[in-house]
């Protein structure tokens, strides 16, 4: 028995003795950098080009959701050098020590980045994030199918509007979800009242028998298809939609930024704390930064740009789409998502399945 | 006998590595908070979610006795066959599994679609359209669909291996068709039925991306609540960890008592002999 015992102990010893031998081949190797981005947000001719000019190789690998970046990185075994989460995502990493400081002496391009994006609320003395792309939040509907004269576009009261019964699409996470709810309300993203919260989430029980499904993704399909008549969308996917249905799609798809307000993000890039490689990961991030790069990465992925330098290089009807880059007055009646205390995280998690089990 | 032993030591290992040790991981993160230490609350939180449980249970039910009423005949009239018959009838089954399962789904989804495709034919027939999509009727659609060959195939091999002297004897026995059904083959081909049925249930019970995509994401299975406390806005992975456990003791639960109703048919068979 003692025998069997040892024996299994010896090669698990082996096994793990092994594991920890290639790991440490993979870590000490300095001419590599991880990245961790989300899918499809990157121009992919970028990488091979930062590769020629640096030396450098890139491992690439991508992420669906912001939360799904920080499960990962949570639960450690992985080694990012870069990752690119929201800003409510980026407060939380730094509350929880999970980003390095970046040294911005050798990320000489930041000086292109806007004035209006430096210091940002979730990074407010800007010493760990670097602005990748942003965008905003509005609303799609089809002009075939929702009344040109209804009194309810331009505001967020079209996804409660009874007459689209079972044609209202919704966001299918809690964040998203009750924000929406809570501009609605004329409240802030970013409250903690749990009464506030609370009436949020009834409003969304209230619009389920209205809503024909919860998704994100599948909001493309289900717009371009005609599947659905009204959404919440983010602005660059709208341009993206219209563009591909060419000029029908402009006559069918229509989109407005609520007057209630709505939701301005910021996805950036930052070192996690455990890197191997930060002085390839800050030579990666001045190379998007640079204003060539970021306007080919801009094109590719149809977001906004936080550098003006890149913004005049893109194709006219992206540079001045006030879809895109809204004006000033617009700009004002955004706001940006903050981290939420844990017992906020929790009551939106408990309300959303509440939601859902309506 | 002694190198007999030592080659099983590498599958012990396996076993040890992958199925024992992260088990214990479930359970200390499942009987621990974040701060490490040992507390139930976990457990006591989750009575909050009892409505999703019972959503799950009922919706694995109802699919698992679906498919058992379609794959139990269909398994039936497949082992009727000539040989050539079986072979085609198998590759038809098989084929579609080739495919992979989120492609199939999403292939529900054309199909079901207000603007799909069962919708497009009926209007071409002057038939009212059909509003499946986003509705348990879909999720369900798509379990039995995705499912079914779960059923089928181990039935299926029950009945085919049967000894078919034991039906002629019954035949000449002077049973009719109906009891030669009831007394001979149904009972022989229990141990099939059986793990039919847990093959079904444990991976219906468990699914969450099929409501995902065909039930327009409107409820919530417990695997979108396990999945919610890791990638939602909390990440609680010692709740997750306890959802996950009490998942597992409750289908063990149900798997040994399917099979203790396998043995008790066994026990009545021998009898019947």
């Amino acid at each position: 028995m003692i025998k069997k015992i040892l024996y299994s102990a010896a090669c698990a010893l082996l096994v793990i003795v092994m594991m920890v031998a290639a790991a440490g081949c993979g870590t000490s190797d300095k001419d590599v950098i991880n990245v961790f981005n989300w899918g499809e947000y990157i121009d992919p001719s970028l990488i091979p080009e930062f590769e020629k000019e640096t030396g450098i190789k890139v491992n690439y690998s991508t992420t669906p959701t912001c939360e799904e970046m920080y499960a990962k990185m949570r639960n450690g075994g992985v080694n990012y050098d870069i990752v690119v989460p929201s800003d409510y995502m980026i407060s939380r990493m730094i509350d929880e020590g999970m980003l390095a400081k970046i040294d911005f002496d050798k990320v000489p391009n930041f000086e292109y980045v806007d004035q209006s994006f430096r210091n940002p609320e979730y990074d407010p003395k800007n010493e760990y994030s670097v602005p990748y792309q942003w965008g905003t939040v509005g609303v799609v509907y089809n002009k075939e199918k929702v009344d040109e004269n209804e009194k309810d576009i331009g505001s967020w009261d079209l996804l409660w509007n009874k007459k689209y019964r079972k044609q209202i699409l919704m966001f299918d996470n809690s964040r998203d979800a009750i924000g929406i709810a809570l501009k609605k309300m004329g409240k802030s993203y970013n409250v903690s009242s749990e009464k506030d919260i609370r009436a949020a989430a009834q409003l969304l029980i209230d619009e389920k028998p209205l809503v024909q499904a919860y998704v994100q993704d599948q909001i493309f399909d289900k717009m371009e298809g005609g599947e659905a008549a009204i959404a919440p969308c983010y602005a660059g996917d709208y341009f993206l939609m219209a563009e591909e249905l060419g000029d029908e799609g402009s006559d069918m798809l229509g989109f407005y930024t609520p007057k209630e307000g709505s939701n301005l993000y910021v996805d950036a890039m930052c070192i996690p704390k455990d890197t191997q490689n930060k002085e390839g990961a800050e030579k990666f991030i001045n190379f998007i930064c640079d204003p060539k790069n970021m306007a080919a990465n801009t094109e590719y992925i149809y977001y906004s740009t936080a550098e003006s330098a890149a913004r005049e290089m893109l194709p006219d009807e992206m540079r001045n789409s006030d879809v895109l880059y809204p004006s000033d007055e617009i700009k004002d009646s955004f706001e940006t998502y903050v981290n939420l205390p844990v017992n906020c995280r929790r009551l939106y998690d408990k309300l959303w399945i509440k939601i859902m089990s309506a | 006998m002694k190198t007999n032993k030592a080659a099983a030591y590498p599958y012990l290992l396996w076993l040890i590595l992958f199925t024992a040790i992260p088990m214990l991981i479930v359970f200390y993160y499942a009987f621990t908070n974040e701060a490490g230490q040992f507390t139930l609350v976990n457990f006591k939180d989750m009575a909050e979610y009892s409505v999703v449980f019972f959503n799950s249970f009922r919706l694995a039910v109802i699919s698992t006795v679906v498919c058992l009423i379609i794959g139990y005949p269909m398994a039936y009239a497949m082992s009727r066959l000539g040989k050539k018959g079986r072979t085609a009838a198998m590759i038809l089954i098989m084929v579609p599994m080739w495919m992979n399962f989120l492609l199939r789904t999403y292939a529900w989804l054309t199909i079901l679609e207000n603007n799909g495709l069962l919708n497009a034919f009926l209007s071409a027939v002057h038939l009212p359209e059909l509003h499946i999509i986003n509705t348990p009727v879909a999720v369900g659609i798509g379990m039995i669909y995705n499912y079914l060959p779960f059923m089928i195939l181990p039935v299926y091999n029950s009945l085919e291996r049967m000894d078919h002297s034991l039906i002629e004897a019954a035949r000449d026995m002077g049973c009719n068709s109906r009891q030669v059904f009831t007394k001979v083959i149904f009972p022989l081909s229990i141990p099939g039925t059986v793990s039919g049925i847990i093959m079904v249930f444990i991976p219906a019970v468990s699914t969450f991306v099929i409501s995902k995509i065909l039930g327009g994401g409107a409820s919530i299975l417990i695997g979108d609540l396990i999945e919610m406390q890791f990638l939602g806005g909390t990440y609680d992975a010692n709740m997750g960890a306890a959802i996950s456990l009490v998942m597992m003791v409750i289908i063990a639960l149900f798997t040994l008592i399917t099979n203790r109703i396998d043995r008790d048919s066994e026990e009545g068979s021998v009898l019947l002999s």
